[in-house]
C-alpha cells in the first residue's frame, strides 16, 4: 500500500472515539424502541439472577429509569419525520471533516443541518453511482417508517403538520414543488446521481449517423458559452473537467469569428466551409457559421435591464459578489442615458435595492451596487417574481427588457421543481421580457438550472470567472448579448446519400430538435444577438471511404439518387424578434466551400473538446495535434482568446496522464 | 432458535446468535449486541460523515431503528457486514435528506448562515485529513472509509456498498491517484 494511503488510513483511524454520554443516550433509545416493539417490557429480574459479566447492562436500565421518554420519544419522532421527509434524491458532497464539536444535545437529526461548500474538485470525473445501494437504503426505509410512524406519539403528529405546513407554505409560490411524491423519488433514482452539489446539463455524445437511413439532421442553435469558462475554471484548478461538463458546441462558439456580414435586409447570413478532418483522413468537416447581422450601434433600442442579484451568503467571496460588482460597474459604462436599471435581490437585503433608475444617474447605482452585501434569507423565487414585476413596470415602447440574474448557482428559487421554473421563465418570455444568466465562482454552479432558465428565458448563460471574461462578457458583446436580432434560430441539414454515407453532428447534444420541430414555429429554439457568431460542425464520410463505421447492408438499401455533386442542403429557419412567423434560408453545400483560418481554429476547439469528452472518434489524434492546428490557425487573435485556448490545451495535455 | 438465556449470554457469543436471538425479542441480547457494536457504528459514521456530532445523531437514529431492522435479518451475511451497510445507507439518506434541504426554499437562509459559520469555522482548522478527504467524491470517500477506516478486504466492503471488488479496487487506485495529486500539490 502507497505512502498516500498509509496516512489517510493512520488520520482516519486517529479520529476521537464515540463520546460515553451520547452512547448510553443512543443505547437507551434503542433498549426503549426495542421492548416497543416487542409489545411489552420484559419482567424485571431480581438482581441475583443475572450473570456478573451483564453487570454493565445495570447502568443501561438505571438510565430507563432516570431518562424521561421525552428525549426519546422526540428522536422517534425525528426518525418518523425524516423517513417520510426522504424525497428528491439530490446528491450532494456534503461530507464535512470538522474537528470535535462541542458536546452535541441530542437533537433530533431532521432539524436543519448545515452543509459544507462542495469540494470544488468533487467536479472530478464521474462514476458509476451505486444505484443498488440506494435502491436498497430506500426499499428498507419503507417498513421502517411504518413502524415507527405507527407508535403513537403526540409530538410526532406536531412535527409533521409542521412539516406538512412547510409544503404547503412552498406550493403556494406556484411553481414550487417541495412535496415528496413517489415518482420523484422513481425517477431520481433511475437518473445517474452526479457528483458534488454542481449539475451540469449533458446528454450522450451524438452518434454517427447512416444517410440512408436518416438523411435529415435538425437542431437548434446554442450561443451559449458556459461550458468554456466552466473548462478554463477546472483546468485552472489543475483538474480535467469531467466529461459531461463539457459541450463542444459552446467551446466553439466561445470565439469570435470573421464570417461574411449580412446585408442590411437579412437578419444573418450562413457560411459554409468544407476541408479534410484533422483527426481523420477518410472524412471531411462541414462547418456552418452563421453571422448575426450588426445594426447601427447608434440605432440600438433603449434598454430595460433589472439585475437580479443572489446575495445568498455563498455569494460572499471575492471571486463572486465583489467580481459580480465590478462587472456590473464596467458595464455601466456601455449604457446610454435612455437606458434604465434596476435592481432586485434575492436571500437577503430583501427585495428592490434601486428602483428604475436611468443610466445617467451613475452615482444612484454605483451607491446601491456598494451597498450590496451578501447573508440573510429571502426565497429566490419572490426574487424572480419581483425581478419580473419591476420589468413588467419598466416596459415602454420600442425598448427592450431584460432580466439578468447574477448567481453562484445556488439559484435556490425553491427549485425542487426545476420543470415548473422553466415553465414560469418560458410564460414570462412571451410576454417580452428576456432573462440572461451569469453564474459567478465554482463549488455549487448549477449548470444545468443555469442552461435551462437561460434557454427558456431567450437569453444566454454566461459563466464569468475572471474580470477579463466580465469584460467579454459585458462590454465587448454586449450589444450581442442584450440585443437579439432573430428568435428561434433552428437548423436542418438534409445530407445527399449519393455523396454522404455517414455524418455525425459534433457537439449540441442538448439542441436536438425532432425533424418535424423545423417548420412549427410553436417549437423554441435559440436566439441569435446583434453582430454574434454560431458555429456548427459535422463529420462526414463520403460513400466507399474507408473510414465507413457501419458496413453495407447484405440486402441493400434504396440505391442513392444521382445526378448532383452535392454534400447536402442546408435550412434556417429564424424569427425576427417580436414575431411569431418564421423565414426561411435554404442554401446547397457544394463541398467546395474552402476552410478559412476561422473553420480550422473552430475545428481544433472542437477536437479539443472532444479530447476532454474522450471521444472514441478522434482515434489517434491527440494534445499535441490539436495545438498544432489551432496554432496555425491563430490568426490576428486581437483580444488573445485563442492563444489563450492553446494554453489550455498545453495545461490539459500535462494533466491528462 | 432457542432463546438465550442469560446465564448463558456470555461476551464471546457470535454477533450472528445474538442478532438471530434479539430479532425473536431477546432483550438481553440486544443490549450485549449493540453495546458490543456501537462504537463500531459511530466510528464507520464519523468516518463517513467527518463530522462528530453528525455521526453521533446518525448513529442514536440507527440505534433507535435497529430493533425495527433486525426484523429483516436473515442471517445470510455476517451481522458486521450487514451493520455496515445500515450504517452507509443511514448516511446516504442523511447526504439525500440534507440535499433536498438545500433545494428547499423555507428555512434555506437559515441555513446559508449556519453553513457561513460552518465554514468560517473549519476554516480556521482545516488539516491534511479535511482537505485529503474533500478532494474525493462522496463514492470514494465511502470507499476510503470502509477500506483504511474500518480495515476491511474490497471484498468485504464490496459487500456492504454492493459493489463488486473489482470496482473497489478501481476506487482505491482512484484514491491514490487524487492524493498523490495532493502530494504533489503541497510539495509546490
Amino acid at each position: 500500500m502507497s505512502d498516500e494511503l498509509d496516512d489517510l488510513k493512520a488520520a482516519l483511524r486517529a479520529l476521537p472515539t464515540a463520546d460515553p454520554a451520547a452512547r448510553v443516550r443512543a443505547m437507551a433509545l434503542a433498549m426503549e424502541n426495542f421492548d416497543r416493539l416487542q409489545g411489552s417490557t420484559d419482567p424485571a429480574r431480581s438482581s441475583d439472577d443475572r450473570h456478573p459479566q451483564a453487570a454493565p447492562l445495570n447502568g443501561v436500565r438505571r438510565m430507563f429509569t432516570y431518562l424521561t421518554s421525552r428525549p426519546a420519544l422526540a428522536a422517534t419522532t425525528s426518525v418518523a419525520v425524516l423517513v417520510i421527509g426522504v424525497a428528491v434524491l439530490l446528491p450532494v458532497a456534503d461530507l464535512r471533516i470538522a474537528p470535535p464539536a462541542p458536546q452535541p444535545e441530542p437533537t433530533a437529526t431532521a432539524a436543519p443541518k448545515a452543509l459544507p461548500a462542495a469540494p470544488a474538485d468533487s467536479l472530478a470525473r464521474n462514476e458509476a453511482p451505486p444505484a443498488d445501494a440506494a435502491a436498497s437504503s430506500l426499499a428498507e426505509a419503507a417498513p421502517e417508517a411504518q413502524a415507527l410512524a405507527a407508535a403513537p406519539a403526540p409530538e410526532a403528529e406536531i412535527a409533521l403538520s409542521d412539516e406538512a405546513g412547510a409544503s404547503e407554505a412552498a406550493a403556494d409560490t406556484g411553481y414550487l414543488a417541495a412535496e415528496p411524491s413517489a415518482s420523484a423519488v422513481a425517477q431520481d433514482r433511475a437518473a445517474p446521481l452526479p457528483q458534488g452539489t454542481e449539475a451540469y446539463a449533458n446528454a450522450p455524445a451524438n452518434p454517427v449517423r447512416i444517410t440512408t437511413e436518416d438523411p435529415v439532421s435538425t437542431f437548434s442553435i446554442d450561443v451559449d458559452t458556459a461550458s468554456f469558462a466552466v473548462i478554463r475554471s477546472s483546468l485552472g484548478l489543475g483538474q480535467l473537467p469531467a466529461p459531461e461538463q463539457v459541450r463542444v458546441e459552446e467551446m466553439v462558439n466561445y470565439f469570435p469569428y470573421a464570417y461574411p456580414a449580412p446585408t442590411p435586409s437579412e437578419g444573418f447570413r450562413p457560411a459554409i466551409s468544407v476541408m479534410p478532418t484533422p483527426w481523420n483522413p477518410g472524412t471531411r468537416l462541414v462547418t456552418i457559421g452563421l453571422q448575426g447581422a450588426l445594426p447601427a450601434i447608434a440605432d440600438r433600442p433603449a434598454l430595460n435591464l433589472v439585475f437580479l442579484i443572489d446575495t445568498s451568503g455563498s455569494m460572499e467571496e471575492p471571486m463572486k459578489l465583489g467580481l459580480l460588482k465590478q462587472s456590473l460597474t464596467m458595464m455601466l459604462a456601455e449604457l446610454r442615458p435612455e437606458d434604465r436599471i434596476a435592481i432586485v435581490t434575492y436571500a437577503g437585503s430583501a427585495g428592490e435595492v434601486l428602483p428604475p433608475t436611468p443610466a445617467s444617474d451613475r452615482d444612484a447605482i454605483l451607491a446601491a451596487l456598494d451597498t450590496l452585501a451578501a447573508g440573510g434569507s429571502t426565497a429566490g423565487a419572490e426574487g424572480l417574481e419581483l425581478a419580473y414585476r419591476v420589468a413588467e413596470g419598466m416596459a415602454r415602447d420600442g425598448a427592450v427588457s431584460r432580466i439578468l440574474l447574477a448567481t453562484d448557482g445556488d439559484f435556490n428559487v425553491g427549485v425542487s421543481d426545476p420543470e415548473g421554473l422553466e415553465a414560469y421563465v418560458a410564460k414570462k418570455r412571451d410576454g417580452g421580457t428576456y432573462l440572461s444568466v451569469l453564474g459567478f465562482g465554482r463549488g455549487n454552479l448549477d449548470d444545468a438550472v443555469m442552461q435551462s432558465l437561460a434557454q427558456n428565458g431567450n437569453g444566454t448563460a454566461a459563466y464569468i470567472d475572471t474580470l477579463a471574461e466580465a469584460r467579454k462578457v459585458l462590454v465587448d458583446q454586449l450589444t450581442g448579448a442584450l440585443f437579439p436580432i432573430a428568435d428561434d434560430v433552428k437548423i436542418q441539414v438534409e445530407w445527399n446519400p449519393a455523396t454522404v454515407a455517414e455524418y455525425r453532428l459534433i457537439g449540441y447534444e442538448t439542441r436536438a430538435l425532432r425533424r418535424e420541430d423545423f417548420n412549427n414555429d410553436a417549437v423554441d429554439a435559440g436566439e441569435i444577438g446583434a453582430g454574434t457568431q454560431v458555429t456548427a460542425i459535422y463529420e462526414v464520410t463520403a460513400p466507399g471511404s474507408d473510414a465507413l463505421l457501419n458496413d453495407p447492408m447484405r440486402y441493400g438499401t434504396a440505391a442513392a439518387p444521382v445526378g448532383t455533386d452535392e454534400l447536402g442542403h442546408l435550412k434556417l429557419r429564424w424569427k425576427a424578434p417580436g414575431t411569431a412567423t418564421s423565414t426561411l434560408i435554404e442554401t446547397p453545400i457544394t463541398g467546395t466551400e474552402p476552410a478559412t483560418e476561422d473553420t480550422r481554429f473552430s475545428a481544433a476547439i472542437a477536437g479539443f473538446g472532444q479530447l476532454l469528452q474522450g471521444s472514441v472518434y478522434l482515434n489517434v489524434w491527440g494534445w499535441d495535434e490539436a495545438i498544432a492546428l489551432a496554432l496555425s490557425a491563430r490568426g490576428a487573435d486581437e483580444f488573445g482568446y485563442r492563444i489563450e485556448a492553446i494554453n489550455l490545451m498545453r495545461l490539459a495535455q500535462s494533466l491528462d496522464n | 432458535m432457542a432463546r438465550v438465556s442469560p446465564n448463558v449470554m456470555l461476551m464471546d457469543t457470535p454477533d450472528e446468535t445474538l442478532a438471530s436471538a434479539a430479532a425473536q425479542g431477546d432483550r438481553t441480547a440486544f443490549a450485549v449486541l449493540i453495546g458490543r457494536h456501537y462504537d463500531r457504528v459511530f466510528g464507520l459514521a464519523f468516518r463517513l460523515t467527518g463530522n462528530r456530532a453528525e455521526a453521533e445523531d446518525l448513529a442514536q437514529d440507527i440505534c433507535a431503528a435497529l430493533p425495527a431492522k433486525l426484523r429483516h435479518w436473515r442471517g445470510e451475511a455476517r451481522f458486521t457486514t450487514w451493520l455496515y451497510r445500515v450504517v452507509v445507507n443511514a448516511t446516504h439518506d442523511l447526504r439525500r435528506r440534507q440535499a433536498t434541504r438545500t433545494r428547499a426554499a423555507a428555512g434555506w437562509g437559515d441555513w446559508e448562515l449556519a453553513r457561513q459559520d460552518e465554514i468560517a469555522t473549519q476554516a480556521a482548522t482545516m488539516d491534511w485529513l479535511t482537505e485529503a478527504m474533500t478532494r474525493l467524491t462522496p463514492e470514494l470517500r465511502d470507499t476510503v472509509a470502509l477500506v483504511l477506516g474500518e480495515e476491511m478486504t474490497q471484498v468485504e466492503a464490496g459487500q456492504v456498498l454492493g459493489l463488486s471488488e473489482g470496482t473497489i479496487a478501481w476506487r482505491m487506485s482512484e484514491v491514490k491517484k487524487r492524493l498523490r495529486a495532493l502530494a504533489r500539490e503541497d510539495a509546490k
